[in-house]
């Protein structure tokens, strides 16, 4: 009754290819973003941001990164972790060498130079598909680790081989190190996600993800309707990388603030994106939400439950968790193969029909 | 739905947070479980129980009963960042997370919180100079020292004369492997040895090539800075390829009972610099047996007392809890804030008659931490490791490092700290 197209009458091209065409939907979507500039911002504290929003917007970002990749353009990457690494260190050699530059514009260049690393490193998907290449782009994530560990200029010669985020501002506000509020950290990585997500959500639905989605559906037809392939792979690595970047630049100066590259950004961190990736849905946006959601919140509310909530011993919870949450990707992966971004569609095609579900 | 009303229930908690305790918080960023529990389990064990023992027998520090609220980590960053930011407002007096990793990111963390944090034996080795570092502690020992010590050792058993020695450094790749590399090439310059760095990659459990390399170039000596699971593994192979046992020196953190005992008689001779007294042969033993372990209430399984880590997580214990003591008296006030013991940590004073009043006679050097130095004296001696009798001794004295080589280190790398972060010298 409420959730319909019905009713909502469209009277201009532009209105008719909305992201949401259903009144509900915009409703809802203005709602959320109230509620996340206006409202969250004035509750949140130091645990819920470092805790569970900034972790969640960042990782947002990355599974967007590796949706377009994987999910939209059908190149899978085990590299993403590298990749975070490159967005990190670029991000971290650009603030200490050019100290009087804005942090939002060093953010956009270490993506950027992500994305040419991604594009080199793609480079091989013109000739190699499927699990090779996902080889070749795991040997991408060792390399990059190997190259931030052996080479001290990356790390400006410090003795541990440690990075870390010097205090920086944005128009007179601290968004980088220690003394940072919470609010300015939340809402700095809730301004790039809303834009890279809006980003992401046009460049998918118009021609270039098009292309994307040809290639990944079946590259010898795409190639003979006209979708030049190497300019597809090597937009998507592009794209894809550019975001990973970011959301490595992100994890890096605000979130962690220090960082040590086998361990933050090493080959588990390129599973659990492809994780998030896989249990969101693949080529979807919202499932890239989902995924995140999924893979950053559970651990954290799980723990609160177990050791806070009932008592439980930490190791027995952490091990617990572990189980907890394999289990639950496995129940997912047999019961919805296409992501928590499936379910959302299944309930909102059962919403269309209520209450005449024939 | 039940599960939901709990999420419900933990969700309003945490919004709350958590109500004003009367108790003297010391959260304990554990970690037992993931490759590195091996170490972890048994200091965290020996935290709880000392702070366990202080409530049992003395009803806790100046008559306030003492807290240790556990949160795992798993020696992972992301997890301790979690950890510090859910337990720092109930009221935390100090944190020791136990991890140089997690350690680097709570530096200016808690600089910029006003908790005092303190690593012992890890940690940012430059820490030390409090002129920079206001909150952050590592006495009484740290990775130089222990680097330094390592090597006095080997001047020892070579009357003095190590040059054209080859040493090679088997080594975490991390931030707490990399550590002691600069100090061991000064130290390098100065005997006249060659160093070889041969790093182990996260987390350890695969070394064949690295212990391929150590058989072909036969390094006369090789020192370890190795953690968890690595460690055993490290023993394990240097007895496959029988390299002298004798020859290989671990760092504190790589010699525990559990980094030895499995490689069995053949781990017989294996050394490890230490910077406090093994074994169990101490008064406070007797206590905890009576207080703690009788009562039922010792942390874990109970199964660590007296090893290597839990003694570190005992002493570490007590230095937090005299710091304390020392806050309380020096402010009159009995429940005492992280910034009143942020200033007795600065004035603290471990005295050899202090230690023997608590049952730990020669545990621990004697030693005062001042504003300038947060380091501590740097003393530590070489343990041995009895595969027969299964337990490790002091073969030497505990002895000065070179702190002509390791000042100036540390001066260095603190001034470079203090120019990234414009943070201008307090001690006068």
């Amino acid at each position: 009754m409420l959730y319909r197209e019905a009713g909502d009458f469209k009277t201009s091209y532009a209105k008719d290819s909305q992201t949401f065409p259903i009144k509900l939907d915009r409703v809802g979507y203005w709602t959320l973003m109230a509620v996340a500039f206006l409202v969250v911002p004035f509750f949140i504290n130091d645990y819920w941001a470092n805790a569970v929003f900034v972790p969640f917007l960042i990782y947002v970002i990355a599974a967007l990164g590796l949706n377009i990749l994987t999910g939209y353009a059908g190149q899978l990457s085990l590299g993403t972790g590298g990749f975070m690494a490159v967005g990190a260190y670029a991000c971290y050699k650009l603030m200490t060498s050019f100290p009087e530059v804005s942090i939002i514009i060093h953010v956009l260049l270490a993506g950027g130079i992500t994305a040419l690393v991604g594009v080199m490193f793609g480079l091989p998907s013109l000739r190699i598909k499927g699990f090779y290449l996902a080889v070749a782009t795991l040997a991408a994530q060792f390399f990059l680790v190997w190259l931030f560990n052996k080479v001290p200029w990356f790390y400006n010669y410090s003795a541990s081989g440690q990075i870390n985020a010097p205090e920086r501002t944005v128009f007179g506000i601290i968004v980088t190190g220690p003394n940072t509020e919470a609010w300015a950290k939340y809402l700095f990585c809730l301004i790039f996600v809303v834009v890279l997500a809006w980003v992401a959500r046009n460049l998918t639905r118009g021609m270039a993800g098009r292309k994307w989605m040809a290639i990944r559906d079946m590259d010898i037809a795409a190639e003979i309707i006209g979708v030049n392939p190497l300019k597809a792979k090597l937009t998507a690595f592009a794209v894809s990388s550019f975001f990973v970047g970011i959301a490595g630049a992100l994890f890096f100066s605000i979130y962690l603030g220090a960082a040590e590259v086998g361990e933050a950004f090493g080959i588990q961190k390129s599973f659990l994106i492809v994780f998030m990736v896989i249990i969101g849905g693949l080529g979807s946006i919202l499932g890239s939400f989902a995924g995140a959601a999924f893979m950053v919140l559970m651990p954290v509310l799980l723990k609160n439950i177990l050791v806070g909530g009932m008592g439980w011993p930490t190791d027995l919870a952490a091990h617990l968790e572990f189980i907890i949450v394999g289990g639950l990707i496995v129940i997912f992966l047999i019961v919805e193969p296409h992501g928590l971004a499936q379910l959302w569609r299944l309930a909102k095609e059962k919403m269309r029909l209520w209450p005449f579900p024939h | 739905m039940n599960m939901k009303k709990i999420a419900a229930a933990t969700v309003a908690a945490l919004m709350v947070g958590t109500p004003v305790m009367a108790d003297l918080v010391f959260p304990s960023l554990s970690y037992r479980t993931g490759p590195y529990a091996a170490g972890g389990i048994p200091f965290a064990d020996g935290y709880a129980d000392y702070f366990t023992l202080l409530n049992e027998r003395d009803g806790g520090i100046g008559g306030v009963r003492t807290q240790v609220p556990e949160c795992e980590t798993g020696y992972n960053t992301e997890k301790g960042v979690e950890c510090y930011e859910s337990t720092k407002g109930q009221g935390a007096l100090v944190y020791q997370p136990l991890s140089t990793g997690i350690t680097y990111q709570l530096i200016p963390k808690v600089t910029a919180d006003g908790i005092p944090l303190h690593t012992m034996g890890y940690g940012r080795t430059s820490a030390a100079n409090g002129d920079v570092f206001s909150h952050v502690f590592n006495y009484p020992a740290n990775y130089w020292n222990g680097a330094s010590l390592a090597v006095n050792h080997l001047l020892e058993l070579n009357d003095g004369d190590i040059n054209g020695k080859s040493i090679a450094l088997l080594y975490h790749n991390s931030a707490y492997g990399k550590e002691p590399i600069r100090t061991l090439e000064d130290l390098a310059a100065k005997h006249g040895y060659k160093l070889t760095l041969i790093p182990v990659d996260h987390p350890g459990q695969e070394q064949k090539s690295q212990w391929l390399q150590i058989r072909r170039e036969k390094p006369d000596y090789v020192l370890m800075w190795g953690w968890g699971v690595m460690n055993q593994v490290a023993v394990q192979e240097a007895a496959n390829i029988r390299y002298p046992m004798e020859n290989f020196i671990g760092v504190w953190w790589s010699g525990a009972e559990h980094d030895v005992l499995p490689a069995g008689e053949a781990s017989h001779g294996y050394k490890a610099v230490a910077f406090h007294n093994v074994g169990d042969d101490f008064p406070v033993f007797d206590d905890l047996q009576k207080y703690v372990v009788d009562k039922g209430l010792a942390a874990g399984a109970g199964d660590q007392i007296g090893t290597a880590g839990y003694n570190r997580g005992l002493y570490a214990a007590m230095l937090a809890a005299e710091a304390a003591g020392k806050a309380q008296s020096m402010t009159g006030v009995a429940d005492i804030n992280a910034a009143q013991m942020r200033d007795a940590m600065e004035a603290l004073e471990i005295t050899e008659e202090r230690m023997t009043e608590l049952g730990m006679p020669g545990f621990g050097p004697s030693f005062k931490v001042s504003c300038a130095n947060h380091g501590g004296p740097g003393t530590g001696a070489i343990a041995q490791w009895d595969a027969t009798a299964k337990a490790w001794s002091l073969i030497t004295e505990f002895g000065e490092s070179d702190m002509s080589v390791i000042q100036p280190l540390i001066d260095a790398d603190s001034a470079a700290y203090a120019a990234e972060n414009n943070i201008e010298p307090r001690c006068n």
